[in-house]
C-alpha cells in the first residue's frame, strides 16, 4: 500500500506553485459527500481531498491502492496517481459516502 | 396481562428515575410508562448490567469540548448507584479517531469504573485503521482478537458482536457469514429459556438507511434469536435513545456519553449536534439493564 504524508502532499503543492490549483485534482468532503463525486486528473496527477466537515472522514480505495488515516476537520489527505484507470473509493467511517477517481 | 400478574411484575421491576420498563409477561414485553411503577417501588432487581456507549475520546469540537469530563461524570453516576453493577458494557465509538493517545486516555477513566468486568465491542471509530490494531491490544482478549465472543453471567447470556468492519460503499453495517456462522454454533448450546443480551455498535435493525443506521444482515441474526423468550439487543451509533420491541426482542440505542445528534434525516448528515450548554448533560448519559427470570427493565438516566 502506497502512503502519502501531508507533508509530501504541501511539498508537490509547493512544487507546482506555479499551477492553478484545480490543475490537480482537489476534492472537498461536505456534509457528508464527496465533492466532485467523480474526479477526472491525468496520471502523474494528485488529488487532495480536503475534510470541511465538523465530523471526520477517511477515503479509502475499494481496490487497496490508498487508504487515509483520519482526517478530522480541516484536515487533508493526497494521494497521486500514476496509472490510469478508474478507482472507487468510500469514507470507511461513513461507508454510503463513495466517490471515484478516473485517471486518465 | 391480568391486573394481578402486573403487580407482580411491577413489584420486582424497581428503578429510581425516569425511564422506560419492559416487563416480561410470559416472553412479552410490555412498555410502561416509569411512573406508573413509581408508587410500587421495592427492592431493585438484580442482577443489573450498565452500558454506556459513544464516548469519542479525542473529540473537542463545539458540541462538547470536554468529553472527558462528561465520561468521567458517567463514571461517578455509575459508581454512586445504590446497587453496584454485574457488569458494564461499553457499545463503541470509545475514542473518536483511533488514536493510541485517545484509547489510552478512554482506559484511564474507564479503569475507575467499580465494576468487576468491562466488555467492549468496536465502533467504526475505533476501527479507523481497517483492522483494529489499538482497540484490538486493549480490548480483543475475550474473544482472542476477532471482536465477536459470548459470555455467560448472573444467568443471562450475553453477546457481543461487530457490525463495523465489513463495510461495503453505499451500505449499511454488516455482521458477514464468518460470524453469523459462529453465532449459530454459539446459540445452539443455549437454552430458549435462559435470557439473551446482544450488544453491537451499530443498530442491528434499520432506523434510517440514508444515514446507515442498520446492519445490512442483521435479519438473519434475529432469525437465530427469535426461539428466545427473552432477548434485549443494545446498541450505540445514533447518539440518542431509540427502541422498538419485535416479538421476544427488545431493541434499544444509548445515549453517547459525548454528543447528541439529530434525529433521523434532520440535517444533511449524522454529525455532532451542538445545544445549548444547559441542555448538554440531559442529552447525555447510558442506560442500564435489570432481568430477572422472565422480567427485564431497561431505564436510561442522563447526566443532567
Amino acid at each position: 500500500m502506497k502512503r502519502h504524508a501531508i507533508g509530501a502532499a504541501a511539498a508537490l503543492a509547493l512544487l507546482f506553485a506555479a499551477t492553478p490549483a484545480a490543475a490537480d485534482g482537489a476534492i472537498s468532503i461536505k456534509n457528508f459527500d464527496f465533492a466532485p463525486m467523480t474526479l477526472t486528473v491525468r496520471a502523474g496527477e494528485t488529488v487532495t481531498w480536503r475534510n470541511d466537515d465538523e465530523e471526520p472522514h477517511t477515503v479509502v480505495s475499494l481496490d487497496g491502492l490508498f487508504r487515509s488515516a483520519a482526517m478530522d476537520g480541516g484536515e487533508s489527505f493526497s494521494f497521486r496517481f500514476d496509472k490510469p484507470g478508474t478507482y472507487k473509493y468510500l469514507c470507511s467511517i461513513h461507508p454510503r459516502m463513495t466517490g471515484a477517481i478516473v485517471v486518465k | 396481562m391480568t391486573n394481578s400478574s402486573r403487580r407482580d411484575a411491577l413489584k420486582c421491576l424497581a428503578f429510581g428515575g425516569a425511564g422506560t420498563l419492559f416487563a416480561l409477561s410470559g416472553g412479552v414485553p410490555v412498555p410502561m410508562a416509569l411512573a406508573a411503577a413509581a408508587t410500587q417501588r421495592t427492592a431493585p432487581l438484580k442482577p443489573f448490567f450498565v452500558q454506556i456507549s459513544d464516548s469519542h475520546i479525542g473529540f473537542a469540537k463545539d458540541a462538547n469540548p470536554d468529553v472527558k469530563a462528561t465520561l468521567q461524570r458517567t463514571i461517578d453516576i455509575i459508581n454512586a448507584l445504590p446497587e453496584r453493577p454485574s457488569l458494564v458494557l461499553h457499545t463503541g465509538d470509545i475514542t473518536h479517531l483511533s488514536k493510541a493517545q485517545e484509547f489510552d486516555a478512554a482506559q484511564q477513566l474507564l479503569s475507575g469504573l467499580r465494576v468487576g468486568e468491562l466488555h467492549a465491542t468496536p465502533g467504526e471509530h475505533d476501527v479507523i485503521d481497517g483492522v483494529g490494531q489499538e482497540f484490538f491490544s486493549r480490548f480483543g482478549k475475550a474473544s482472542n482478537g476477532r471482536g465477536y465472543y459470548s459470555f455467560d453471567a448472573a444467568g443471562v447470556h450475553f453477546v457481543a458482536l461487530v457490525n463495523v468492519m465489513q463495510f461495503k460503499a453505499g451500505g449499511l453495517g454488516a455482521l458477514g457469514g464468518d460470524q453469523l456462522d459462529w453465532l449459530a454454533k454459539d446459540l445452539a448450546g443455549v437454552s430458549a429459556s435462559a435470557p439473551v443480551v446482544v450488544f453491537a455498535h451499530m443498530p442491528l435493525w434499520t432506523i434510517y438507511e440514508p444515514w446507515g443506521w442498520g446492519t445490512e444482515d442483521a435479519d438473519r441474526a434475529m432469525a437465530l434469536l427469535r426461539r428466545f423468550g427473552s432477548v434485549t439487543v443494545l446498541n450505540g451509533h445514533i447518539h440518542q435513545i431509540v427502541q422498538r420491541t419485535e416479538g421476544h426482542i427488545v431493541f434499544h440505542t444509548a445515549r453517547s456519553t459525548a454528543y447528541p445528534q439529530p434525529t433521523a434525516g434532520d440535517g444533511p448528515g449524522p454529525g455532532p449536534l451542538k445545544v445549548a450548554p444547559e441542555r448538554l448533560a440531559g442529552m447525555l448519559g447510558f442506560s442500564s439493564l435489570a432481568i430477572s427470570g422472565r422480567a427485564a427493565a431497561l431505564e436510561d438516566s442522563t447526566l443532567a
